[in-house]
């Protein structure tokens, strides 16, 4: 079994590809009841620092279908200088430049710069927000290009270049504008408007009418800075009971049809830092009406979001287009209450653009997570990639059923594309807009081989996926990974794809086919259809005798994964109860394009226990765990909670840390801080962090994920020593658990 | 006399009346307390008598009267006799007056006459005149002219005979001669109003006006003074019933200003029933408890604030502490009822939008106006009191596109902010875009030294137009707050925007039934953009810089109806026309005005005002609108019966202006007014004032233009005018032969006035009036106030050459006709818009070396608009005397220097209205003779 899980590691290192089947069921009927779907988590760009890039262009095959990469997976006639393709089995003569080599990638040739838009709102905090820019303006590149929205009641794209007298063109946040009209009002469409002041232009750097609105740093740095320092809130006022103006959606109209002016394909990054949610003009969420509160979950329910619909119309017609040209969108949202992430999720979601959502500019969740945006690698590149394109390529007997996350179809039809979809499907090349080294897509397969068609002993399918990529150093770049599976017969091998299963991968996959279902369906509907799936699994792959739950076992390549459905079904991916829309889509959204790792995290969250019995350990995520004496370091992904044991809580209340002879009490208590510091420093976004106790009222945090092992229902745990009963009335894991084996072993199902 | 096509404007919807039916009224003269002469008196005298009767005189030059020749003689000395030997300019008509002697003065009758009487024969070919007084006690009979005024010699001089025989034009009624007796009269004098139904002294003369009781004739001048009692009667006469009111016009400091009344919350005490605000003719009763309405008698309870004793003669006590209850003008503090949404305005914003397009940043016209702003600014008008004016100031430029600026104070640079968006234009900030100059004065220089090199290198050569005024009044919207737009324009707007024009101009239509299209505007937009303006108390005021057709039809029309001034300066050139424009501008900046403003006009009973005319808006029939009001800017109201009237109560009138001021204040501005009424229509010819009577001729025809055929309009004014006389010589005049031409001694000048009107380039197209041009005047007349009309039609032309440079007083002005000219001689003409000095090839080279310092006639340059400042009693003397002419006119009067027998003479002489114009329209006399001719087709 060792082997197995070092194997699915290795993989995982050195190709980013997890599978949810290792070995793969060599017919279609039988891949269909595998229940799982043959799928895998890919993470384009995982770090590899040390894979050096090849500076020449890959060999492709020769077949104009085909077109797949020299791989290592590839048959080579070094005497006949041959190479055959192992997708199509094309055979193809290498070019005169080869004497042989196995692994390619290339480099692509250079394209103008990359830039970025920056992009923001009058609030509060404004200030905040002006110091994290004017940060970032330090930490990008000096060649690279930046640009500055401001909005508000208006909508105001500043002109960068001019000297003296600031400028900026206007816009009235109610209308929306055409990419032609927003192009023609700012002079795009011309050669540079005489209205500029005379001066020193190097026609080779400015080629474009863009440039007024789009600069190097290096050239309007201090520009930039007097024009951040002087920003002020909106200067419109805001009568009482009203919410201000905010034209989020014009705003970022403007800001795509500038891009898509300017510099279509050609990586470039808006950034929407908004601290409200759009209140007038097309993609607005709420009037300005304060008595009117935003939509909640309950309005949607009820059909009674009256501006949804029109507002997420808005913003996907954006989101679209902004894929299209192979640009990206963040969304910076930081206000106390929604902001219309519900809406704008898919200019994310879509385009490869980071979503945060935080509180106030002015706290160290948006700062730092501003900031880590702007980390580098090893090699002093941005942790970016923009335009991304994703090609896969299957031998015969698979096709391509879909792909969920951070990515749009391109609409490429071609002989390996299922006509079954799982997630975006229809296509074998999805655009990915930005990315970086940890964006993972969900790719869904199928496979095709008839039952009676069978391969032959030890044959191997294998995938091949294409990415092109522009790196933030401005080249272009392919990195191409081969991957190839054995394939195996389900009557006489099962034993064989069963050890294979990646459970991990496995949860990961199915919980994205179920969020990504949830996005469009009923929540009850996709809770169903997981139990469906779960109860089949496990009558596929359980040992148990037919109507005895307590005969019910699953091999341990299983093991986990009812445990991983049970969270699942908990969490707030699929629960929206206790959530607002905006955090369903925000905590959705990175569901959707974290590694596996961190999606594990995210479906059932770790919990470690710190205590004087010992080191600290890794706890069940269960009621029974929360203990006086101990410790607890709860991550979520979202949120790092520390939680401290009544007696604990009790002992610190009394200052016992403070005492040199209670110094290891200090040491206790500052074990899990350390820890939860490391935690916070490689996180993207950066974590709510929650520093909480017995009693304390954020305490619910952590008993809204535990397990409720100990509720006030189960009496025989009422009152005893061990754990903390939760007050719910969710089923706890062992009543769950209890009602599969259940189902499982019924024949009826 | 067809009237048909006049029904529908209100103006001459008084239908035909029956001059026959009435009865004659030859036996009452006036009312007995009238100091008028006995009928007896009216009587033609009798050797008068006898050779005006001589309609059937015989053809031919009756031989020159020896009275007559002396008169000349005598005034000859005084002005030498001139003749205008050169070829005439176009027709030889002209050369026919050329002969003729100068001087007019003595041949009229005595400043006491209360009528004059002209006689002219019935046919054209035979005309006589006589004029001759018949009343009062300097009865002067030897100050007849006589008849066939054809001076034998000079006519005979001046080349072959006359075929025709020409009346003497120094015998037919002299608008100098009108002036200079009501001059010397009533000049210097004080005029207290204390009197129901008095006439006031003519607008051009100088007295101080005391009110008591009744509003001064600054604000308030009405066409008669002494209302018929009954429609029919007013039906018969078709004198018009109106008066020309300029709610805000100027006070001379040795005038006592208008008083503020302050009733604190309560407000101003108002009739219940028909709103009328408190005024002298409330009529206290029953021991002051109560007081009956003036206009509605309506007896209304005194709020218990306002309780007075009366005392013995029923007046209150409190009458002279009072100004609502003794004086004819006052002005209230308005409660918040008064105010919009029931908030105290915020006080008004001046909005300055520049044209930046190509035409205008190559003529250094941007540069000028950043230049000059800087200064200008620093006269913001404020009150009195106030320390520094409250208006607070906003900038923008524009080409096709719309800059704002923010001014900020707290800006290091001030920000400018691109609407690109002109097809829906809106306002991209509101903080920092209306400032204090004084608070932002650093940044707004830094602006406006920064926006000429902005734009120096642009090459934009289209226009927006509509966007401009929105992208203003949508600030002032914005800012809550009324205010005044000053736009600089100088190109047709051609860009693609709201409010587009195209170049319409066709001369083709001109004298057509299509002309009227020509002064009407291209599109609708900008009728509803004035309304929007209106509504949101936003005025515009536009300088337009035009070098070729601009359609002033379309973009003048919102500055006309927000009450704005419009200023025309074509082929702006730098160093001719910087100085006009620039006192334009400061003039304009500085003068006093009352913003978003609504005037009422009521009326007692058995009349009520019908129609307004002016820089106005009404959306109702009673509702007066302005966006703005200034001291220039004069509203003609005409009033109509709607029962009869009672000569005991007179009529009584009471406008009442609600504006915010300078600093932001609400205030109500009243104008009492009492007039008398008779049943007796000579009453009524008595109290007529020609001034007036032009005023409103000019504005109800000017309108009429937009939906009538011009030609129908001049032949129902020729056809009101000589019913207007037929029906004074019917049924007021004593009975006279019918060839004699007898005029009321009020309207005297009424033809000559009306003829000057008639020939006006807006009712009478010219070739070499552009369409811009005409559109222009039409606009400018229909704001002007009573002295402004009266200039403009009858220009002021005043001998230069014989002045006398001890004395500060003007010299007595000339009639306006080549034949007071002379080749010695030096004049100046001022209308109000134009002033010209026109200097005769042999003028005195002593005055020439004076005035222009250059040693003769040839070395004058003409290419100036200033004269020098030659340290000369006669330099001095000439500049002052254009400064007192220019003094109180709202437009600043560009000079032209004429020289006889030059090319630009010809511009020249179109002001001189008497004389047969070089285009078309009658000369005086020609029109006389017709108005003559129609009267007695009205009599038979």
């Amino acid at each position: 079994m060792a082997t197995y899980l070092e194997f699915i590691q290795q993989n995982e290192e050195r190709d980013g590809v997890r599978f949810s089947w290792n070995v793969w069921p060599s017919s279609r009927l039988e891949a269909t009841r595998m229940v799982v779907p043959l799928a895998c988590l890919l993470t384009p760009l995982k770090e590899r620092p040390d894979l050096p890039p090849v500076q020449y262009e890959p060999v492709l095959c020769s077949r104009p279908t085909c077109k797949a990469v020299l791989n290592p997976l590839c048959q080579v006639d070094y005497r006949a200088k041959l190479w055959a393709c192992n997708f199509c089995f094309q055979r193809n003569q290498f070019p005169p430049a080869y004497g042989g080599i196995s692994e390619v990638n290339q480099p692509a040739e250079l394209m103008p710069q990359f830039s970025t838009i920056e992009y923001m709102i009058q609030e509060d905090d404004l200030q905040a927000l002006k110091e994290s820019l004017q940060m970032s303006l330090s930490l990008l590149p000096p060649d690279a290009l930046v640009g500055l929205i401001t909005f508000g009641r208006m909508v105001q794209v500043h002109e960068l270049s001019c000297e003296g007298i600031s400028k900026s063109y206007v816009f009235r946040g109610t209308k929306d504008l055409t990419a032609k009209q927003i192009q023609d009002m700012l002079g795009l469409t011309k050669p540079a408007m005489p209205m500029q002041q005379a001066r020193p232009v190097q026609p080779q750097e400015h080629p474009f009418a863009s440039t007024r609105f789009l600069q190097p740093v290096h050239k309007i740095d201090m520009n930039l800075t007097d024009l951040l320092g002087e920003l002020q809130r909106d200067p419109w006022p805001v009568t009482q009971g009203k919410r201000p103006l905010r034209s989020t959606g014009v705003a970022l109209s403007i800001a795509v049809g500038l891009l898509e002016g300017t510099f279509p394909n050609t990586g470039a990054r808006i950034m929407l830092f908004t601290g409200g949610p759009p209140t007038q003009g097309p993609g607005m969420v709420v009037g300005d009406e304060l008595k009117i509160p935003i939509r909640s979950w309950h309005d949607i329910e009820k059909d009674n979001a009256r501006f949804m619909k029109k507002a997420t119309k808005h913003y996907e017609m954006l989101a679209n287009r902004t894929a299209a040209n192979g640009h990206c969108i963040d969304i910076y949202a930081c206000a106390l209450d929604q902001t219309g992430l519900l809406e704008m999720k898919c200019c994310a979601n879509l385009t490869g653009g980071y979503m945060v959502m935080g509180d106030s500019f002015n706290t160290s969740l948006f700062k730092q997570t501003f900031q880590r945006i702007f980390t580098k690698d090893f090699n002093g590149d941005f942790r970016m990639a923009f335009g991304a394109t994703l090609d896969v390529k299957t031998s015969r007997e698979l096709k391509i059923a879909g792909a969920i996350g951070p990515c749009v179809s391109l609409n490429v039809k071609g002989p390996c594309v299922s006509e079954n979809e799982l997630g975006v499907g229809g296509t074998s090349q999805w655009k990915i807009c930005g990315l970086d080294p940890t964006s993972t897509l969900g790719i869904y397969f199928e496979v095709v081989n008839q039952h009676n068609a069978p391969i032959p002993q030890g044959g191997r399918g294998a995938i091949q996926f294409v990415t092109h990529y522009q790196h933030s150093s401005t080249q272009r770049r392919i990195r191409v990974t081969t991957i190839a599976r054995n394939w195996a017969d389900v009557q006489s091998q099962l034993r064989h794809i069963e050890a294979a299963f990646d459970q991990e991968a496995a949860a990961v996959l199915m919980a994205r086919l179920g969020v990504f279902r949830a996005e469009s369906e009923e929540g009850p509907d996709v809770l169903r259809w997981l139990d469906r799936q779960l109860i089949r699994l496990c009558q596929k792959f359980g040992q148990y005798n037919k109507e005895d739950p307590t005969s019910f076992r699953l091999s341990d390549s299983f093991s986990l994964y009812p445990q991983f459905m049970f969270h699942l079904r908990r969490s707030p991916f699929l629960q929206v109860f206790n959530n607002s829309p905006d955090e369903s889509s925000y905590y959705r959204h990175h569901f959707a394009r974290q590694d596996l790792t961190q999606s594990l995290i995210m479906i059932q969250p770790i919990l470690y226990s710190y205590s004087f019995h010992g080191p600290p350990e890794p706890v069940l995520l269960d009621s029974s765990s929360i203990l006086a004496d101990r410790i607890l370091l709860m991550d979520t992904f979202f949120q790092i909670v520390i939680y401290l044991g009544e007696t604990i809580a009790q002992w610190r209340k009394a200052g016992y840390q403070d005492m040199p002879e209670y110094e290891n009490f200090k040491h206790l208590l500052q074990a899990p801080l350390d820890d939860a510091q490391e935690i916070l420093q490689a996180r993207f976004p950066m974590p709510r962090y929650i520093n909480t106790e017995h009693g304390g009222s954020q305490a619910r945090f952590l008993l809204s994920k535990v397990n409720p092992s100990q509720t006030h229902n189960n009496l025989y745990a009422w009152g005893q020593e061990t754990g903390a009963p939760i007050l719910t009335d969710d089923v706890s894991l062992q009543v769950f658990m209890d009602h599969l084996k259940k189902l499982a072993v019924s024949s009826a199902c | 006399m067809s009237q048909q096509g006049y029904v529908a404007t209100p103006p001459y919807s008084q239908p035909q009346p029956g001059i026959g039916l009435s009865p004659p009224h030859y036996g009452h003269y006036g009312d007995p307390s009238h100091t008028a002469s006995p009928t007896g008196m009216m009587k033609p005298a009798g050797p008068l008598g006898v050779t005006a009767t001589g309609g059937m005189l015989p053809p031919g030059p009756p031989p020159p009267g020896p009275h007559q020749f002396g008169q000349n003689g005598a005034h000859a000395a005084g002005h030498p006799q001139q003749r205008f030997p050169g070829p005439p300019p176009v027709n030889n008509v002209a050369s026919s007056y050329a002969p003729y002697q100068p001087s007019a003065q003595s041949s009229y009758p005595s400043p006491m006459s209360t009528s004059s009487v002209t006689q002219l024969g019935s046919q054209l070919s035979a005309m006589q005149i006589n004029s001759y007084a018949n009343s009062g006690p300097q009865m002067a009979g030897a100050q007849l002219s006589y008849p066939g005024g054809f001076p034998g010699g000079p006519a005979q001089l001046a080349g072959p005979p006359q075929p025709q025989k020409k009346l003497d034009p120094d015998s037919i009624p002299s608008p100098i001669q009108v002036i200079e007796n009501d001059r010397a009269s009533r000049g210097g004098q004080v005029y207290a109003t204390n009197t129901r139904g008095q006439i006031p002294p003519l607008v051009t003369t100088d007295c101080i006006i005391q009110d008591q009781g009744n509003a001064s004739p600054r604000f308030i001048r009405c066409t008669t003074y002494c209302f018929p009692c009954t429609s029919d009667m007013a039906k018969q006469a078709q004198i018009p019933l109106a008066a020309v009111i300029k709610p805000f016009a100027t006070i001379p400091s040795n005038e006592s200003p208008l008083y503020l009344v302050n009733h604190g919350e309560s407000g101003p005490v108002r009739c219940n029933r028909c709103k009328a605000y408190m005024c002298p003719f409330m009529q206290f009763i029953e021991g002051g408890r109560r007081y009956q309405c003036g206009f509605c008698n309506c007896v209304n309870d005194v709020p218990p604030f306002y309780f007075q004793h009366l005392d013995h003669i029923g007046r209150r006590l409190d009458h002279y502490e009072k100004p609502e209850l003794s004086l004819g003008s006052y002005e209230y503090v308005a409660t918040l009822d008064y105010c919009r949404k029931n908030k105290p305005p915020n006080p008004p914003a001046f909005i300055f939008m520049i044209d930046v397009s190509y035409s205008n940043i190559k003529n250094g016209l941007v540069k000028l106006i950043c230049e000059e702003l800087k200064t200008m600014l620093e006269k913001l008008p404020k009150e009195e009191q106030e320390e520094m004016s409250a208006i607070r100031v906003g900038f923008i430029t524009y080409n096709k596109v719309l800059h704002f600026f923010n001014v900020k104070s707290n800006l290091a640079q001030p920000q400018m902010m691109v609407v690109t968006d002109v097809g829906e234009v809106f306002v991209p900030l509101l903080d920092g875009f209306l400032v204090n100059y004084q608070e932002s004065q650093s940044v707004i220089h830094n602006l406006l030294d920064q926006i000429p090199d902005m734009f120096a290198d642009s090459n934009e050569n289209e226009t927006v137009f509509a966007p401009v005024i929105q992208a203003g009044m949508e600030a002032l919207k914005a800012a809550d707050c009324p205010g005044k737009l000053f736009i600089f324009h100088s190109s047709l707007p051609t860009a693609e925007a709201p409010g587009k024009l195209k170049n319409r101009d066709d001369k083709k239509l001109v004298n057509t039934d299509k002309e009227k299209i020509l002064f009407q505007p291209q599109t609708n937009v900008y009728d509803s953009l004035a309304k929007d303006c209106v509504a949101h108390g936003c005025s515009v005021t536009l300088f337009l810089f035009p070098s070729q057709y601009v359609d002033v039809a379309s973009l003048g029309l919102v500055p006309q109806l927000t009450g704005g001034t419009l200023y025309k300066y074509n082929n702006f050139q730098m160093h001719l026309d910087r100085q006009q424009f620039l006192n334009d501008l400061r003039n304009d900046i500085e003068k006093k005005i009352g913003f978003d403003a609504i005037m009422r006009v009521r009326t007692s009973t058995g009349f009520r005002a019908t129609d307004f005319f002016g820089g106005i808006l009404m959306n109702n029939t009673t509702d007066v609108e302005m966006a703005a009001i200034d001291c220039d800017k004069a509203v003609t109201v005409e009033f109509k019966h709607d029962d009869k009237l009672s000569e005991d109560t007179g009529a009584l009138i009471q406008c009442a202006v609600l504006y915010t001021t300078i600093s932001g204040q609400r205030r109500l501005r009243i104008h009492n007014l009492g007039l008398n009424c008779s049943s007796q229509l000579a009453d009524l010819y008595k109290s007529c004032e020609t001034d007036a009577l032009i005023n409103f001729f000019a504005k109800s025809a000017f309108k009429a233009v937009l939906h009538q055929p011009l030609k129908v309009i001049r032949e129902i004014l020729v056809n009101q005018t000589a019913h207007m006389l037929a029906c004074y010589r019917k049924n007021c005049a004593s009975p006279s032969a019918a060839s004699q031409l007898i005029l009321p001694d009020s309207m005297k000048v009424l033809p000559v006035y009306m003829n000057c009107l008639l020939k006006n380039c807006v009712l009478l197209s010219r070739p070499e009036i552009s369409t811009d041009e005409r559109a222009y005047q039409r606009q400018l007349v229909m704001t002007m106030g009573v002295a402004d009309s009266q200039l403009f039609f009858y220009p002021q032309l005043l001998p230069i050459h014989t002045l006398d440079v001890k004395s500060t007083m003007l010299p007595a002005a000339v009639r306006c006709s080549e034949s007071r000219l002379s080749e010695e001689g030096i004049f100046l003409l001022a209308n109000g818009l134009h002033m010209f000095l026109w200097l005769g090839v042999s003028s005195p080279p002593e005055l020439i070396q004076g005035i222009f310092n250059v040693p003769s006639f040839a070395h004058i340059n003409t290419d100036m608009t200033l004269l020098p400042e030659v340290g000369n009693p006669y330099s001095q003397q000439l500049r002052m005397i254009m400064g007192i002419i220019q003094q109180k006119r709202p437009y600043s009067m560009k000079l032209t220097i004429v020289k006889q027998r030059e090319q630009p003479e010809m511009v020249f002489r179109q002001f001189l209205v008497e004389d047969k114009g070089l285009y078309g329209g009658s000369s005086y006399v020609d029109f006389l003779c017709c108005v003559h001719k129609e009267i007695c087709q009205l009599l038979n």
